[in-house]
């Protein structure tokens, strides 16, 4: 009874908890570090350096106007964000955060579940997950909203072979497709995959970026060409929800990178959960950086980009590993 | 306006509740990506290093009226322009400020002519005017401190948009 259902409740109530605590923080860091880059200060006034400034704007989006245009598809308009949130959040079950732990003399795995699959599980989710974005675009009634969604389709679809192909080459590296059994074949530092797939982890980084839609690659966003693009009809809560999803969404890229290049928790002296969240906000600060370095690139670089550059690449790797590997045995 | 209009009666949690939701609202005030003339390139260098509009909480410039709080005329308001501003202000979802920035937008400036609108106060309502032409990004962060200053000391039923029996307990069957 406690191992089947109380401990797993416990578990879901505090990852969800803490994790939707560091999204939210997510927009403070990213505000303060944009800022910085360009040096200026970022929120400073509500709290310490602004540190209340996402419930600010939590508090304001919750009070405020909700929108739904006349010639919106309202049901789909209403789903959209609530797909967008609730798959960004059910991704957060299959990472591990940490090493086991005994807590009371009973043992504690630092993950929600550890399905055999958990990379596709991801893969898989994260995908349906971009239907929020699409259906609400294309339900909200507006030509922006509409070209933010078939652009966030275009995206999905492309960008979704290179990142597949860059975990396959992990896969083959590791033998599994298990997140758990991933992070325990790189507990030597350079056993780590980034040393031994950093073609892959090039890949998987642009892939991903593109995937989350952040900066060089906002297309479904692209504020001087589309507004705002999916989420231009949104107000309010619902527009939060879809802010909220995307920061989950590299909440969890910034996990996974961990997870499958960086070593996972592995790490020497500090506990491992400390490493996971340092890693993770590296590549999170990583993700911030390229974005207030690298301006927006062209929709048509874009696809030339993945279809002539990274798939060709990503491939190449997987039948390269796959040599190494046999010959390796 | 959102939320607050399904609390129905003599609520004991409206006057905490003012607090926090001002407190939210001043801290975050979304202006929309909107100008008009000269005076919008001083409202794009309040954003930059030197002025920084973001330690408000502010430099969220939304490209679309249903998030943003705060719309700046910014710029002489042509007669042919008002119908868009009237538009997009209309388009904005509750609550929402507007500031007159700059001589044209508050009166009409120097501009007193059959093509110009003599301030935008003549097709929507003025929450803060600010002097100059163009005004500098401080007189625009001053602006702001003001419209702040106003969000924190608002009442909800002194609010514009508040209809009459908003918070009555609805009679009948």
């Amino acid at each position: 009874m406690t191992d089947l259902l109380i401990i797993p409740i416990i578990k879901m109530l505090v990852i969800f908890g803490v994790c939707l605590f560091f999204v939210a923080y997510t927009t403070w860091i990213e505000r303060k570090a944009l800022g910085h880059f360009q040096l200026r200060y970022g929120p400073m006034r509500v709290g310490y350096h602004g540190l209340l400034q996402p419930l600010a704007d939590a508090v304001k989006n919750f009070f405020k106007e909700e929108v739904v245009p006349d010639n919106a598809d309202r049901a789909v308009f209403l789903m959209a964000p609530v797909i967008s949130i609730s798959f960004a959040v059910m991704l957060l079950a299959v990472i591990p955060f940490g090493p086991a732990m005994t807590i009371f003399g009973k043992r504690i795995d630092l993950y929600l579940a550890n399905p055999s699959i958990g990379i596709l599980f991801i893969l898989g989710l994260a995908t349906i997950g971009s239907y929020g974005t699409i259906l609400g675009g294309w339900s909200s009634g507006n030509k922006y909203g509409y070209m933010g969604g078939l652009r966030a389709s275009a995206m999905i679809i492309s960008y979704e072979l290179s990142l597949a192909f860059a975990v396959l080459s992990i896969i083959m590296v590791t033998g599994s497709f298990s997140l758990v059994d991933m992070v325990a074949a790189q507990q030597h530092f350079w056993d780590w995959n980034i040393f031994r797939e950093p073609v892959a982890f090039l890949v998987f980084m642009i892939s991903g970026i593109a995937e989350l839609n952040r900066t060089p690659f906002d297309m479904p966003e692209a504020e001087s060409e589309l507004c705002c693009g999916y989420n231009i009809e949104y107000s309010s809560m619902k527009f939060s929800l879809f802010f909220l999803a995307e920061y989950t969404h590299l909440f969890v890229f910034a996990s996974l990178v961990t997870t499958l290049f960086l070593g996972g928790w592995h790490g020497p002296v500090l506990p491992g959960l400390v490493w996971f969240f340092v890693k993770t906000f590296a590549v999170i600060f990583v993700c911030i950086w390229i974005r207030a370095t690298i301006p927006r690139l062209r929709y048509d670089k874009v696809m030339k980009l993945e279809w002539k550059f990274l798939l060709p690449v990503a491939l190449a790797n997987v039948i390269a590993t796959g040599v190494v590997v046999a010959l390796l045995g | 306006m959102g939320l607050e209009n399904q609390l129905v009666g003599d609520n004991v949690l409206v006057t905490s509740l003012n607090k926090l939701v001002n407190w939210g609202r001043s801290n975050s005030v979304w202006p929309c990506t909107f100008g008009l003339a000269c005076c919008a390139l001083e409202m794009i260098a309040s954003t930059l290093a030197d002025f920084d509009i973001s330690r408000f909480g502010s430099e969220v410039f939304r490209p679309s009226p249903r998030q943003s709080d705060l719309i700046i005329i910014a710029g002489t308001l042509t007669k042919k322009m008002s119908v868009m501003v009237k538009r997009i202000y209309d388009q904005m979802a509750d609550p929402k400020w507007v500031i007159a920035m700059g001589a044209c937008a508050s009166c009409g400036g120097v501009f007193k002519s059959y093509a110009v609108v003599q301030g935008a106060d003549q097709i929507i309502p003025v929450d803060v005017y600010i002097p100059g032409c163009p005004p500098r990004p401080e007189a625009v962060l001053a602006g702001l401190m003001k419209i702040q200053e106003k969000i924190r000391t608002e009442r909800l039923d002194q609010r514009r948009d508040f209809k009459p029996g908003m918070l009555e307990i609805p009679t009948g069957n």
